[in-house]
């Protein structure tokens, strides 16, 4: 089995931040198989398309995957009203995860806004080796601090309005110690993510990033999730449901 | 246990629930949910001479009960399939619909050419789709150039030929007629409505491509108008699809004439969705005591 889909119990809601939403969901035949950036596709009152939200935590043991979303339109309204108890319609787990190297000795791990989520499977997985850099709005929109620092990783927090942590973008701590990384993965807003490949490929850092594009059928049958890369120098339309969301940074055409 | 087999144009169909051209690409993701033998049949991703990119994303937009898309026929060419993915797709005990479309009359009668020595059931040619800049919207919007590139295509190939009519046209009967007469055995409708959204925010259409086509379930009531005036006009078979979402729509579409249906849109909300309208069909019979599917087809008794 690569993916499945069916109706999950969710056993515990927790409001994280203003309209952001964590749920601990109970699917062992999910959690069983699912890696740290791939994602579940997650069907919502009658709307048609259903709506990707990326994987935050696989708890093989308990057979649990846990998500964090943020309610932007009718569709993550509509699921941020379910309950504990409730039961959620999911395809999972889909798609193209983080390449993870147990040779890797110092990893650093960026997330912008909601974003983050999926580096912090990431940093479950990399402990003391991983720096987290995560950068939010505003202090009011922070999430998650504490659970990366639960997995031992060193934590960096930004913040566009300096109301807490370092008063400016990811990309400054970033750029100071890009140097001493095997490895950086990120996920967040475009611009970001453009920024950060950049200055990977300037240091000659392997880099992986997530991507976000509108999605259909989710597991690559439909090529509705588009997005341009360069395939042995030519340029090819890879889908972001099933060779991403993640990518290596060298691959994206931006 | 109600017979669900159809017939069109002498290929016998298990069941008369087949998923439509695009939404299935050539069978393999869905295969993790059920066995493709399950299916009446599978149109393939539309697929031209050449490789295609398609459009820039975004591609997909939801309307309400519906959605939008411009994937712009990004297909890897007609000899990728053929040596690739037609292989696989003919192990699997269902009937292969090959939907192929083209820029030109020449490059449609080129892929059907290729398709003949292939042990392919059908070919379902596309004249409709709307969102490829050069593609097939003006075969399909005229009665001229809809016979001109059916009678082309009709000489280069032997297999059942299936054309897909676009609904996006004043009277879709004088095109169902005109590509009857230029000798089509089948038609199949509807393809997508052209439509589009705007993030009024940004002012920006949500489609890179502006515009797409629209389908799922707000285009039912269209699609079983288009097919009910189609089978009326034409003695060939139609094919019906659009918004199809239950085995009650599929069994209304039927009985407005047509001999098997198509799902698209569905399966994106559902992926078991054709599985699950061919038992939701057995299950209507069933409790009408109807013993075959075929009963239904063209039963509607219009006022
Ligand atoms: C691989 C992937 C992982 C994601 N992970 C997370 C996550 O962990 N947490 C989180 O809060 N959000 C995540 N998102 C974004 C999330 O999917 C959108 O915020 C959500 O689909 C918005 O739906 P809506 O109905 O609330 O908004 P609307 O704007 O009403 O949605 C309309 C349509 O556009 C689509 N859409 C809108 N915004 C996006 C977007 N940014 N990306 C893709 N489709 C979009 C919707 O799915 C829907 O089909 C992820 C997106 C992708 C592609
Ligand atoms: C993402 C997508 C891609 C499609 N691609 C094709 C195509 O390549 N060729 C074609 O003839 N129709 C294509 N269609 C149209 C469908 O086959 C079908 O005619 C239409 O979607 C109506 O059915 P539905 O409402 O059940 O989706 C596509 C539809 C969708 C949603
Ligand atoms: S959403 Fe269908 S191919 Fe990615």
């Amino acid at each position: 089995m690569k993916y499945t889909q069916g109706k999950y119990l969710i056993l515990d809601k927790k409001s994280i931040a203003r309209e952001i939403y964590s749920f601990t969901i109970s699917c062992p035949e999910v959690a069983e198989i699912a890696t740290a950036g791939q994602f579940v596709h997650i069907r919502t009152g009658n709307f048609i398309l259903r709506r990707p939200v990326s994987i935050c935590g696989i708890d093989r043991q308990k057979g649990t995957l846990r998500i964090v979303f943020e309610v932007r339109g009718a569709g993550t309204e509509e699921i941020s009203r379910l309950n504990q108890g409730d039961v959620i319609d999911m395809l999972a787990p889909l798609g193209h995860g983080f390449t993870i190297n147990p040779d890797f000795k110092k990893v650093i791990l960026i997330g912008g806004g909601i974003g983050t989520p999926p580096m912090l499977s990431l940093a479950g997985i990399y402990g003391e080796k991983a720096t987290v850099i995560t950068g939010f709005r505003s202090a009011d929109a922070v999430i998650l601090q504490n659970d990366f620092r639960k997995t031992g990783a060193e934590v960096i927090l930004c913040t566009d309005d300096g109301t807490t942590g370092i008063h400016g973008f990811v990309t400054q701590p970033f750029s100071e110690i890009v140097n001493s990384a095997d490895a950086v993965y990120a996920c967040g807003p475009m611009p970001m993510l453009k920024n950060i490949a950049g200055i990977c490929n300037e240091n000659n850092v392997f880099c992986e990033i997530s991507l976000e594009e509108r999605m259909a059928c989710g597991i690559g049958a439909c090529l509705g999730c588009a997005c341009r890369t360069l395939r042995n120098d030519e340029e090819y339309f890879a889908h972001v449901c099933k060779d991403g969301p993640v990518f290596n940074a060298k691959e994206v055409i931006f | 246990m109600a017979d669900l087999s159809v017939n069109i144009c002498g290929i016998d169909f298990k069941n008369p629930v087949i998923p439509a051209s695009g939404v299935f690409g050539y069978g393999r993701e869905y295969e993790e949910f059920f066995p493709l033998e399950k299916l009446g049949g599978i149109a393939t991703k539309g697929t031209t001479l050449n490789r295609r990119t398609g459009n820039l994303s975004p591609r997909i937009a939801e309307t309400p009960s519906g959605m939008l898309n411009s994937v712009g026929l990004q297909n890897p060419g007609i000899d990728h399939f053929i040596n690739k993915e037609l292989p696989y797709l003919l192990e699997k005990n269902t009937v292969i619909l090959a939907n192929i479309a083209g820029s030109t009359p020449e490059e449609c009668v080129q892929v059907a050419e290729k398709l003949e020595n292939t042990d392919v059931h059908m070919i379902e040619l596309n004249i409709s789709c709307p969102n490829v800049k050069q593609g097939g919207a003006a075969f399909g919007t005229s009665c001229e150039m809809a016979s001109e590139v059916v009678s082309k295509v009709r000489k280069a190939t032997t297999k059942p030929l299936v054309v897909k009519l676009s609904p996006n046209v004043t009277s879709i009967t004088n095109i169902a007629k005109a590509v009857e007469d230029s000798g089509a055995d089948a038609v199949s409708l509807i393809n997508t409505l052209l439509g589009m959204r705007i993030d009024i925010n940004t002012r920006r259409p949500v489609l890179r491509n502006n515009v797409g086509g629209m389908s799922g379930r707000a285009v039912f009531p269209i699609a079983v108008r288009m097919v009910w005036q189609v089978a009326n006009a034409v003695k060939i078979p139609v094919i019906g699809m659009g918004g199809i979402a239950s085995g009650k729509d599929a069994i209304e579409i039927m009985m407005a004439g047509a001999s098997a249906v198509q799902v698209g849109a569905v399966l994106f909300t559902d992926p078991y969705a054709p599985v699950r309208i061919a038992e939701e069909i057995n299950d209507f019979l069933d409790s009408k005591n109807i013993s075959s599917v075929r009963d239904i087809i063209g039963t509607v008794k219009p006022w």
